[in-house]
């Protein structure tokens, strides 16, 4: 098939389709067990440096930041990470040192709270590295590739342009209509941490609201350590199956950690804590003050429970509750940073 | 220039760029503005705008600004909770009437740079980049461009990156490339007026002057020549309701509006 145009990026977390099957023959297990295990346990086992990782829920939402916290305690190093709308995760591990690669759809801003003053700093020093830039459909049908055990996945978006080019696709002519046709490879990340509202020791774990790119992440990841707001009997799981998004036998680790999404957001639960996440974009402007908050709320602590008792403990949860209810108005602290 | 009226520069965009939706209609809202001037749409003139967010939210009914694209604001008594491989492919597949996207630089043909500004390599400024920006040009039927700073550095004739498809080098071309037929940009919208785009040249080409501003000051806020057609309208005013729904209901807190 002749190539009609190739993208210049880095083809990150790409494996040939049988090799990736014998992995997963070879290290997912089929058997049914009790799974949970510390965070700390969990980022020792899974995650090691150089990894390709990626982080689930979108931006501000549903993100595993017990495991990100986790990363940076654990000082891990060279790692890759995937920017598909990866908000304050990324800035962090960037801002930490931890990822030092990045293949970007959306990264380096927090929408519209600004551009992220830490992870724009080291990516415009040349510290950090973008090596292939896509969008967030394309990054989206990576995983989806991958999930379905096939090389690439075909697609209409990123052609004649920048993005195309600067990404891991390949253009050809499509055999059937005889269009141009791009082509968007697998992906594979070594190891995807995703919270959810509910999961069982084993894995079977269950998201309300949208899943935007769970779905495929978890199927497609290599490792996959899931974290839950809580521990769930198999009963229920089984009571309404139709509810389960993520089975257990691709999960590898299961993690219970409670408002685990804060300063994040977990849908029909606790809202962002916008107070927070201004005090991260405001003091990590300089590299001392980006280091003075990774101090205070990583290295100092010990655990996710601290850490939030640090944050305002239930009080601030209590809010954060309410607020994900339409009970407080909306605040803005950050518009005074920007 | 606008003079001093009784709304600000930002609301007079919001409300303008409201006004290009159509009830009955399907878009796919970006991060910021669009997300603004949807919710003044469906309180308005558009109670049946379908909104589609790119992290799942479908036809939500949004109660207050979300802050991001993937919030609970964003499916909020929707009719569905689902993935953005399922809105992604809804899109591709051709159910995306309008797609809405904010800009930091635009060339003539409408093509989008939110990537960088400067070299590639050693950026001066790195912007977030695509994000699903790409995928809403490519895909939706009509593209509307809102730029809230319209200069000779935001209308530019060459992007420092061609993050997004508007008409790439003119007529044919996204055909060419592959991107869906009869698909590109529509609508920009700016502090100074609206514009749509030539149907020979795909070239911008002013359709009205905001209130109080001049040909003159469209022409030397641009890098690009603009094309003026010999009958140039006035964009409308918004009333007070539309004022008030975007002061008390959308953005009482002032985060995109200003007070």
């Amino acid at each position: 098939m002749e190539v009609l145009r190739e993208g210049k990026g880095e083809l990150l977390g790409w494996h040939d389709p049988d090799e990736a099957r014998k992995w997963v023959l070879e290290n997912k297990s089929r058997e049914l067990k009790d799974k949970t295990i510390s965070a700390k346990e969990a980022v020792s086992r899974f995650v090691r440096d150089g990894d390709f990782i990626a982080s689930g829920g979108f931006g501000h939402i549903r993100v595993s930041m017990s495991i990100i916290y986790e990363i940076i305690r654990q000082r891990k190093r060279q790692l890759s990470m995937a920017g598909k709308t990866a908000v304050h995760d990324l800035d962090l591990l960037v801002g930490s040192g931890c990822v030092d690669k990045v293949e970007v759809a959306y990264s380096f801003g927090h929408e519209l709270r600004g551009l992220s003053p830490a992870s724009r700093r080291i990516v415009e020093s040349g510290q950090c590295r973008v090596v292939a830039e896509t969008s967030n459909a394309g990054y989206q049908w990576r995983w989806l590739a991958a999930m379905m055990g096939i090389p690439f996945i075909p697609s209409r978006n990123l052609l004649g342009t920048d993005t195309g080019d600067y990404s891991s696709c390949k253009v050809v002519t499509d055999p059937f209509s005889g269009k141009p046709i791009n082509l968007i490879p697998a992906s594979y990340p070594d190891v995807a941490f995703i919270h959810v509202h509910r999961c069982d020791s084993y894995g079977n774990a269950q998201i309300d609201g949208i899943l935007v790119e769970d779905f495929e992440l978890s199927r497609c990841a290599r490792r996959l350590i899931i974290t839950t707001e809580e521990i769930v009997d198999n009963e229920l799981i089984r009571r309404e199956p139709w509810k389960t998004n993520i089975p257990f036998f691709i999960v590898d680790a299961v993690v219970e950690v409670p408002f685990g999404s804060h300063p994040a957001e977990m849908p029909g639960m606790y809202y962002y804590d916008e107070e927070q996440i201004a005090e991260w974009l405001r003091i990590s402007k300089t590299p001392e003050g980006t280091n003075e908050y990774l101090q205070k709320y990583v290295f100092s602590v010990d655990n996710f429970k601290d850490y939030l008792e640090l944050c305002g403990g239930m009080k601030r949860l209590n809010y954060l509750k309410r607020r994900e209810f339409l009970k407080e108005p909306m605040i803005a602290p950050w518009r005074e940073v920007k | 220039m606008l003079m001093e009226r009784k709304y600000n520069l930002k609301e007079f965009i919001a409300f303008i760029a409201a006004g290009v939706l159509e009830d009955k209609k399907s878009v796919f809202v970006g991060t910021g503005f669009p997300i603004i001037s949807s919710m003044l749409a469906q309180r308005t003139h558009a109670p049946d705008l379908l909104i589609i967010f790119e992290a799942g939210g479908l036809g939500p009914q949004i109660p207050e600004l979300p802050v991001s694209v993937g919030e609970s604001r964003t499916f909020h008594k929707a009719i569905a909770a689902s993935s953005m491989h399922d809105v992604m492919s809804l899109a591709q597949a051709g159910y995306v009437d309008f797609g809405f996207l904010g800009a930091a630089q635009m060339d003539t043909y409408g093509n989008i740079n939110t990537t960088v500004i400067g070299n590639y390599s050693l950026p001066k400024v790195r912007l977030p980049g695509s994000g699903g920006a790409n995928d809403v040009g490519s895909f939706a039927q009509r593209l509307i461009i809102t730029i809230t700073n319209q200069t000779k550095r935001t209308f530019v004739n060459r992007l420092d990156f061609l993050t997004t498809p508007g008409y790439l080098n003119g007529p044919g071309s996204r055909e060419r490339a592959g991107i869906p037929e009869g698909t590109g940009p529509y609508r920009v919208i700016t502090q100074l007026g609206v514009y749509g785009f030539d149907e020979d040249t795909k070239r911008l080409k002013l359709i009205s002057l905001h209130p109080g501003v001049s040909i003159a000051d469209v022409k030397e806020s641009s890098s690009f020549e603009i094309i003026i057609p010999d009958k140039v309208g006035t964009s409308p005013e918004p009333s007070d309701e539309y004022l008030r729904i975007l002061r008390e209901e959308i953005d009482p807190a002032g985060i995109l509006l200003g007070k």
